[in-house]
């Protein structure tokens, strides 16, 4: 009883002072280790915070402004309303390469799933025979840069040297124009994005199957479930969070794409495969005509909400946050 | 007896499609070691008749792949480094901390994988510029640090981590620094090395942000330069083929030594929860 009253032979003044004190320390003490919850998470997270802002937000900014003015790069950007967004809408330049765009997007999303579903699928089927180096065979394009890889397929396919013109030829067909048609071009496009594309994609797939657990499987098979409808009523809906992922993250590669076309056919012949980037970058930085550029991206902007809006629509299990 | 055939059927279709996938890599790979006359001569054969090297020293000598090379290595490792630490403390705060305002940046980062910087390249480009980082390679190091797919897979992997641990730690008197610092930055261990491999290939790679930052050739890094060569009006083949293969190696080196990390990697357990 006495401790609770004196303190280490001190008077009972001072006493009831000092456990006053500490019965003060003890109730800051939630409010310092609140502050301490406060600061440290925001330490965590300063550098990604400014790093966002200069390289996000501001650029993103900076568009938008550039947008409504006739920035050329060099001097002052001066206002002019809404006039390139009036341009642009009457371009047909604009609209021929949006097109194209997205006609390569809505190619090229399911020819990628596809194909990395159906490998991945093969790679983890007890069934098939040498799937360790097949995997690495499979793997081998994700080293390869989009450059690099432009540069294979453009050594494969050239009209003139190429081997595959070769091998048609020594069948006795005519060898086709890779380079000079628009159409067989875009198709080139989209066998090397795909060729590139897979091993990311695939990998996704193969970590989702593998966690799938056996014996769904083989409860179904012995309810007398066949192997498709193995695949299609218990593989794919399972699958369904990595789809989502997979598609969403090809629409937004696809829409984008750049590089590998720069050094396959550079967006040829002529400008009939001019894809939406390679468009702002030849008006924004070879034409020098950046308010006019910033337009573009902003409606590209829009374009890729939209799209990531759907598709999360259409995700009803979207728990990201 | 049906199975045995849905064996070898499956058997043949992985590895017509693996073919598919190795032939324009390995007709690179041999068309590589072909002197220049060979290249176009016809009838093509699939093996050089003349193995060389004369086309790799001419691009080695006609180029400065030094240079290119050390450039392109800066960039890889810097930025790899600074992504993963940038990444784990990120994720960290994201996963075991809570308050409106991380939530809210944390829709900020998951939104940058909509909105990648390429489609605003105009206005990337004067920020750049305005920072004073034009023509130098901090000018793709520092735009390129943060990730959405980094600082993701370490939140999804620390809130693996029951906050019993933290607790404790905190109740012994470790500060929240000490914490993420000593105990739950070692554990992340596994995740950090996956995000390292994958954070090399992405800056080895990268082509679009060398390609609007830099100007000086001397700053170039590999993508940028092997662009030049295929961007010629007259392509010469054999130093644009051997070049390109000497550019892979870094890649086919990381590959061998990390293939167990990088097949197994778990990309989807940030995906999945």
């Amino acid at each position: 009883m006495s401790r609770t009253n004196t303190v280490d032979g001190l008077s009972a003044e001072t006493s009831a002072l000092v456990i006053k004190g500490r019965r003060a320390r003890r109730v800051r003490r939630p409010g310092q280790r609140s502050t301490s919850l406060v600061l440290a998470p925001l330490s965590f997270i300063a550098v990604a915070v400014v790093l966002f802002a200069l390289f996000f937000v501001w650029p993103g900014a900076l568009g938008l402004w550039y947008s409504f003015t006739d920035y050329t790069g060099v001097g002052t950007p001066d206002f002019i309303g809404a006039e390139n967004y009036v341009e642009l809408a009457q371009d047909p330049d604009f609209y021929v390469v949006l097109g194209r765009t997205l006609l390569y997007t809505v190619l090229s999303v399911p020819l990628h799933f596809v194909a990395a579903l159906g490998i991945a699928v093969l790679l983890t089927s007890t069934a098939a025979k040498g799937k360790a180096p097949a995997r690495i065979i499979f793997f081998l394009p994700w080293l390869i840069s989009p450059i690099v890889a432009g540069v294979i397929w453009k050594w494969l396919f050239g009209e003139n040297f190429g081997m595959v013109n070769f091998i048609i030829e020594l069948a006795g067909g005519t060898g086709l124009r890779w380079e000079t048609d628009p159409t067989l071009a875009l198709v080139l496009i989209l066998i090397v994005s795909t060729w590139g594309g897979t091993a990311f994609n695939m990998l996704l797939f193969i970590a989702a199957i593998r966690n799938i657990p056996r014996s769904y499987l083989e409860a179904a098979q012995l309810d007398g479930a066949g192997g498709w409808q193995r695949f299609t009523r218990i593989v794919l809906p399972l699958l369904r969070p990595t789809s989502f992922m997979v598609v969403l993250l090809t629409t937004i590669g696809s829409m984008k794409e750049f590089a590998m076309v720069q050094a396959l056919n550079g967006g040829g012949p002529g400008t009939s495969n001019m894809f939406i980037v390679q468009y702002i970058y030849r008006t924004g930085f070879e034409r020098a005509d950046v308010g006019y550029a910033s337009a573009a991206s902003m409606v590209l902007m829009v374009i890729l909400i939209v799209i990531a809006i759907i598709q999360m629509r259409f995700d009803k299990r979207n728990d990201l946050a | 007896m049906n199975a045995k055939r849905w064996g070898i059927g499956s058997t043949i279709v992985l590895w017509l499609l693996a073919l598919g996938f190795l032939i324009p890599v390995a007709w690179f790979l041999l068309s590589s070691f072909k002197p220049g006359s060979e290249l176009f001569s016809l009838p093509l054969t699939l093996f050089p008749k003349d193995w060389t090297v004369s086309g790799y020293e001419t691009a080695w000598n006609r180029f400065d792949f030094a240079r290119y090379f050390l450039n392109t290595s800066i960039v890889a490792v810097v930025t790899t480094v600074l992504t993963v630490l940038v990444s784990a403390m990120t994720g960290y705060a994201f996963a075991k901390y809570h308050a409106w305002w991380l939530k809210a940046f944390f829709i900020c980062i998951l939104a940058t994988t909509m909105l990648p910087t390429e489609v605003i390249m105009p206005s990337s480009f004067a920020v750049v510029r305005d920072l004073g980082l034009y023509n130098s390679l901090a000018g793709i190091i520092v735009p390129s640090i943060i990730t959405a797919t980094g600082i993701f897979m370490f939140r999804q992997y620390f809130k693996t981590i029951p906050d019993e641990l933290l607790e404790a730690a905190r109740i012994d008197g470790v500060g929240e620094f000490g914490a993420f610092w000593r105990i739950m930055l070692p554990l992340a261990r596994p995740i950090a090395v996956v995000l390292a491999i994958f954070s090399f290939q992405w800056r080895w790679n990268d082509y679009i942000w060398p390609l609007i930052v830099l100007r000086d050739p001397s700053q170039y890094t590999l993508q940028v330069a092997l662009r030049s060569i295929v961007g010629a009006d007259n392509v010469d083949w054999s130093v644009l083929l051997s070049a390109s293969v000497i550019s892979l190696i870094p890649m086919v080196v990381l590959f061998a030594i990390f293939q167990r990390q990088i097949m197994n990697a778990d990309i989807n357990s940030g995906l999945k929860d």
